[in-house]
């Protein structure tokens, strides 16, 4: 007994591993679970959700739809409500031409904007890496800045800029350039400039991260073997900065699909993006599980850029350990 | 990447960051108009910043989207942080692949598709909305990004450190707190900052998100701007840009100075060497 009291103050090294083992264990599941749980609630969950409600009837009342699950009645209650589930919303869909039209449009748009963001954000990552070291973190963070500036105020900056008596027709008219003012507002055009303006810097930095590490030796020794430049770039440099091109394209391309406040406020009513689509059927109509429909798609559409784009997260992240 | 700096190279990076810039500064510009109309220049005037502040439904938005951003941002960053650790210290679990593609798939979600999920849910479980949804929607998005800032500098953290430390008998809990989170704590920092911008900002998940009573800056000037473009706008969206820029401005400048700092401290060390 009094052997045992007296070891009692300091902790066998044995013990001490055992404990902090415990504690480790303990926290490091709760740490897990926490961040876990509050996805799968918050995140999977809710998709499981607008996947059931797309499957209901569209019912004047609130919620707006039919039937809602009444947890009340039980599994009874559960199997009746089941039953009542159908594709209704999405023959729907089908049979409306005005649905697919803003899927192909979407995704057309949203493809030809990646392709111009890449080719002006190319020649700026280029040029960052390219610079002296010393100003390399100050051209940085002037890329990065715009991107905390809000969303909704970059694209309400241009239309200002681009309206019919706006500042660009101004400048231009005022130079000679051209005697009718363009119209460039509410056109595909303003979309496509607004995506550019505002997803730019998701392009420009992968594609400067990438560019960033390349090894220069590669292209001295080109050149030195008699290689132009033109063609270095294209057999050297690009190749290898093709991790960079992807994970930008990628972020580009699958907000830009769904994107709702460019086509809004630079688009004009004439411009079909599915994003609108959704949120009209949504707001203006109140048809929920339409909306629901044009989601569950929309996702169905988007599913393979997103896990193209998991999978280079995965694989830069394993790069860098 | 070193070699030449070519005149290609410095033209394209100008003309990029006019591009960048000059919507910016022409909206900037254009809030210390004098003329009611937006594109022609009428003389200075700071009118519509005082219209700006006599403006009650502006201001109570206002005061709505601080509250949310302080709220959403610093639980963000809480349980952002919590899922960087597991990404990058817990390589090998149940579900670790469900867990890391919940993580990344909102950094590229559609907010149209996000907002509506998350809409549907607080229906079904019966939540009103109001302040308290807006904020839990907002922490959902932004913890994601707050997890990557995280995680991108606790991949390159040095883990010995922290192995020391435990060596020499210090509980992980302990280590945690008084090795890890210091060495991380810049990027925390603009994690929480990243959070608090993104909430700052958001229109599309906060209209679906939120209900009567709980109308954010973003939602009100969207509903304004649908009516037309007008000086007062563009003095919010100044002040908006003002206070973020000196945000970052300032957080740079820290970050320089603890670098300096923290170089010096090397060097010390390694002359006692």
């Amino acid at each position: 007994m009094a052997n045992v009291s007296a070891s009692a103050p300091a902790a066998t090294p044995a013990e001490r591993t055992f404990l902090s083992r415990l504690i480790s264990g303990f926290t490091g599941r709760l740490l897990i679970l926490v961040p876990y749980a509050w996805l799968l609630f918050f995140f999977l969950i809710p998709f499981v959700i607008v996947f059931k409600i797309s499957l209901s009837q569209s019912a004047i009342s609130m919620p707006p739809y039919a039937p809602a699950i009444d947890f009340s009645e039980g599994i009874s209650g559960l199997w009746a409500a089941l039953r009542e589930l159908s594709l209704d919303n999405y023959l729907w869909l089908t049979e409306d031409p005005l649905y697919f039209n803003a899927y192909i449009s979407s995704v057309v748009i949203a493809g030809i904007s990646t392709l111009l963001t890449l080719l002006v954000g190319y020649p700026i990552a280029y040029g960052m890496a390219r610079a002296p070291a010393s100003l390399r973190p100050t051209l940085l963070m002037l890329v990065i800045l715009p991107f905390w500036t809000s969303f909704l105020i970059r694209v309400y900056a241009w239309i200002g800029i681009l309206k019919p008596e706006g500042l660009l027709n101004q400048f231009l008219m005022g130079i000679g350039v051209i005697s009718t003012p363009l119209v460039i507002m509410n056109t595909y055009t303003a979309i496509f400039i607004g995506i550019v303006y505002s997803y730019l810097p998701f392009m420009v930095l992968p594609l400067y991260s990438s560019l960033e590490k390349m090894d220069n030796s590669l292209i001295e020794a080109a050149q030195d073997l008699g290689c132009p430049p033109i063609s270095a770039f294209w057999k050297i440099t690009f190749p290898l900065s093709l991790p960079g091109v992807i994970a930008g394209c990628l972020l580009v391309f699958i907000p830009a699909v769904g994107e709702f406040v460019i086509p809004d406020l630079l688009g004009g009513s004439q411009t079909l993006m599915i994003g609108r689509t959704l949120w009209n059927e949504f707001f203006a109509n109140r048809d929920w599980p339409v909306a629901s429909a044009v989601a569950i798609i929309l996702l169905l559409v988007l599913v393979i850029p997103i896990v193209l784009f998991q999978h280079a997260q995965a694989r830069a992240q394993e790069q860098d350990r | 990447m070193n070699a030449t700096w070519s005149r290609f190279n410095i033209v394209s990076i100008v003309l990029g960051f006019a591009f960048l810039y000059l919507p910016i500064v022409l909206l900037v510009v254009f809030s210390f108009n004098a003329s009611r109309l937006v594109t022609v220049w009428g003389g200075f005037s700071t009118q519509w910043y005082a219209a700006l502040f006599r403006n009650q439904g502006l201001m109570d938005a206002a005061w709505v989207t601080i509250r949310v951003a302080l709220v959403s941002a610093s639980a963000a960053t809480v349980l952002g942080t919590m899922a960087a650790l597991v990404l990058t210290r817990y390589t090998r679990f149940r579900g670790r692949v469900l867990f890391t593609g919940m993580v990344f798939a909102p950094l590229v979600m559609p907010e149209v598709i996000t907002g509506l999920s998350l809409l549907l849910l607080f229906v079904a479980v019966g939540l009103d909305r109001g302040f308290l949804t807006v904020t839990l929607a907002h922490i959902t998005f932004s913890m994601c990004f707050v997890a990557v800032v995280v995680q991108s500098r606790l991949i390159s953290f040095d883990r010995s450190l922290e192995e020391a430390a435990m060596d020499l008998g210090a509980p992980p809990v302990k280590t945690f707190f008084q090795i890890t989170l210091p060495v991380i704590a810049p990027a925390i920092i603009s994690g929480w900052m990243l959070a608090f911008t993104l909430s700052l900002d958001d229109l599309v998940i906060a209209s679906f998100a939120s209900g009567p009573g709980a109308t954010t800056l973003p939602m009100k000037i969207y509903s304004q701007v649908r009516l037309g473009v007008t000086p007062e706008i563009n003095a919010a969206c100044t002040i908006l840009i003002g206070i973020v820029s000196l945000g970052v401005i300032a957080a740079a400048i820290v970050n320089k100075r603890r670098e300096v700092q923290r170089r010096r401290d090397e060097q010390a060390a390694m002359r006692l060497d």
